[in-house]
């Protein structure tokens, strides 16, 4: 029973995670784009690649632009969260092993107790930005059940992760349960406000743009 | 929902009535007919994808003097107004239109400061331009900041100025100047002339010593320069705040053709903000005009160029300590602040800065069509820009006794603070400062 339950989420529900990541990211991007095309013609008119990278490439500094500097807690937290978010999963060794049983791919891989800590690094991430969400008025204000979800659905993966890696309560369920958070991750990213990690490239080169080729002027 | 109550509603005429007039179903549809003519994938980004984190907040000087309310940082104002709009699918109560009207119209300068601060590249101006665009379609619009644009589009000036008050507006500086510059012209609707010199209509309506001081300082200068008596010399627009975007339209349209009419080479506008935003930023997308069809200069550079070709030499410089207000719409709007430091340094001694300032200054709060919505709404201004209080008591503590601005409603915001706060500063504009200072070659001997 068990055993089948494991297989069917590592086998068809994650076709489906990962085609509604895939097909849906593809689509909001397409859907985006065309619209952008039909209706915002003013604004891609003065959009330029090299604005927009320089933009880009500011904003990835960390203590890089006015709105990271003025929030060092805030900031810190950021990139600790979206570096270990991104590069967890994708060089955890246990992960590697999945693509290499079942693709014949692999890559590189970190080793278990670094990507340990970085998963509790996320959790405290999340952690305070749930915090903030309570305690700071002005993020209280502005937040909603979305992103309430956004911030779960983005942790849970490495909440149960963790848990299961260690052995905490029971391994079989946990593992499940990983499994599933981490697939409604994928699929929640074209649908939430998660899709900031598809939009947010195409909106920050196009103020970048805006700032630097028409107003002449930073936008950082 | 935690932001349903609005503790600061503030009576004004234009709003009342429009709301008065207003049904469920003429909202709904009026809203869907912006969002779904004139929106799309901008506003769907920002919508969708802000994340929240309330980094926006201390950017707004709105937020800052209000000791941190969260209701009036700029992801606050937009999850109070368009949020809801676009969550609600247009489906809000007339009540609703009223809040979100006084806080499109009224709490935003649309000075863009927060953009520094948005990881996401939100542009809370550009949303809230927005909430102005749909009130305005449905007639909820502050009746001083209306009035204006029913000028706009009576007169195609923004203080109803008829024809022939402004023609003598201009020959009576002209003949007032010419007590001190005895060959004095400003030349009218002159062909072919280098330069058309724009003005706001506040200035032939209450400042006309600005006008003598520009002409004065073009007369000197030996610049072959014209002055309109055809609409299209006032270069404001108020309708671009208040959301009329087809009278936009028609007013920057009005400018650029009354300067190909004249076949002059560029057009210098006086020293004023929205003016040149409108220009830049607005006008000509409306027009579907990437560039402009003739080219535009704000006084900055204008009296930079004077100064460094050395067709304006200062006699002796501004002895006060001076500090400089940087006008978001040249500066951020336009990226003018190292020309104003250098115009600045040029024609006066000690200049002491402001912080934060250039491209990150705070607004004056007067910005934005916010001073133009008039009366009901000066406390708004005053009591949303302690920020700026601070800053001016902070250089004035180093000495500074004047402040420098190069835009008309910087300085109709800042007199107000500066009145308000009592903080015993003067106010001046570059004209001022150069008109006062500068070697008078043509000038008769006192
Ligand atoms: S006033 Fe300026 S900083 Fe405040 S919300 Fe509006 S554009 Fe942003
Ligand atoms: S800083 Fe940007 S993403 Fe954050 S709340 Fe403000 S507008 Fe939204
Ligand atoms: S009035 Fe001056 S500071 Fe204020 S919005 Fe205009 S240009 Fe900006």
């Amino acid at each position: 029973m068990y055993h089948s339950i494991y297989e069917f989420v590592i086998g068809p529900l994650a076709w489906i995670g990962w085609t509604v990541f895939v097909v849906g990211s593809i689509w909001k991007l397409a859907s985006m784009w065309a619209l952008a095309k039909k209706k915002d013609g003013s604004s891609i008119a003065y959009t330029r690649f090299g604005y927009g990278a320089r933009s880009i490439i500011q904003w990835l500094i960390p203590f890089g632009t006015t709105g990271w500097k003025s929030n060092p807690a805030v900031t810190v937290a950021t990139f600790i969260f979206h570096i270990c978010l991104v590069l967890v999963p994708i060089f955890l060794s246990a992960h590697v092993v999945l693509w290499d049983q079942f693709f014949g791919v692999s890559w590189g891989t970190l080793p278990d107790t670094v990507a340990d800590y970085m998963t509790v690094a996320v959790i405290l991430a999340a952690a305070f930005f749930a915090y903030r969400r309570i305690a700071v008025k002005e993020v209280a204000f502005l937040t909603t059940y979305k992103d309430w979800m956004a911030l779960g659905i983005a942790v849970s993966p490495f909440v149960t992760g963790f848990l299961a890696y260690h052995q905490i309560f029971n391994y079989q369920v946990m593992i499940v349960l990983h499994i599933l958070c981490g697939l409604a991750w994928l699929a929640f990213i074209p649908f939430s406000r998660l899709s900031h990690m598809l939009i947010s490239w195409y909106s920050r080169a196009y103020i970048g743009s805006e700032f630097q080729g028409v107003r002449h002027c930073k936008d950082w | 929902m935690k932001y349903e109550a609005f503790d600061r509603k503030i009576e004004d005429v234009g709003l009342q009535d429009g709301i008065a007039k207003l049904t469920p179903e003429k909202i709904e549809k009026t809203i869907n007919e912006v969002l779904q003519g004139e929106t799309g994938a901008k506003l769907k980004a920002y919508h969708e994808t802000c994340v929240r984190c309330g980094l926006c907040a201390q950017a707004c000087h709105f937020y800052v003097s209000h000791d941190g309310d969260p209701s009036y940082s700029p992801a606050g104002k937009v999850a109070q107004t368009m949020s809801v709009i676009l969550d609600k699918k247009g489906k809000v109560s007339a009540e609703f239109i009223y809040k979100a009207a006084q806080i499109a119209y009224t709490e935003c300068n649309l000075c863009r400061r927060c953009v520094h601060y948005c990881p996401l590249g939100i542009d809370t101006g550009y949303i809230m331009s927005t909430v102005r665009r749909i009130c305005h379609k449905l007639g909820v619009t502050p009746q001083y900041l209306q009035d204006t644009a029913h000028s706009h589009s009576a007169t195609m000036n923004q203080m109803w100025v008829k024809e022939d008050e402004w023609t003598d507006a201009l020959l009576w500086q002209e003949e007032e100047a010419r007590d001190e510059f005895p060959n004095m012209r400003i030349p009218l609707d002159k062909n072919g002339a280098d330069i058309m010199y724009s003005v706001i209509a506040p200035e032939p309506k209450f400042r006309t010593h600005l006008i003598y001081q520009a002409t004065a300082i073009l007369h000197e200068a030996d610049i072959d320069f014209t002055m309109p008596t055809t609409t299209g010399w006032d270069n404001s627009d108020m309708a671009m705040y208040s959301g009329d975007f087809e009278i936009m339209g028609r007013l920057k349209r009005d400018h650029f053709e009354c300067a190909q009419g004249l076949k002059v080479k560029k057009i210098v506008m006086g020293e004023c903000g929205h003016a040149f935003r409108s220009v830049y930023d607005m006008g000509n997308r409306w027009n579907a005009w990437k560039d402009y069809p003739v080219e535009v200069v704000h006084s900055i550079e204008f009296f930079a160029e004077l100064l460094r070709s050395g067709k304006i030499k200062m006699k002796e410089k501004y002895p006060e300590p001076v500090t400089i207000h940087d006008p978001c719409n040249v500066i951020r709007g336009r990226g003018l602040m190292e020309e104003l430091r250098y115009v600045v340094g040029e024609i006066c001694e000690t200049v002491v800065e402001m912080t934060p300032n250039r491209e990150y200054n705070y607004c004056c709060c007067a910005g934005g069509g916010v001073i133009n919505c008039g009366p009901p709404f000066k406390n708004v201004r005053v009591n949303g820009n302690k920020a700026k209080a601070d800053q001016l008591r902070a250089v004035k503590e180093q000495g500074v006794t004047t402040v420098i601005s190069p835009c008309h409603n910087c300085h109709g915001g800042l007199e107000d603070i500066i009145h308000s706060y009592e903080l015993g500063l003067e106010l001046k504009f570059l004209g001022d400062i150069i008109y006062a200072n500068m070697v008078k070659n043509k000038a008769i001997e006192e």
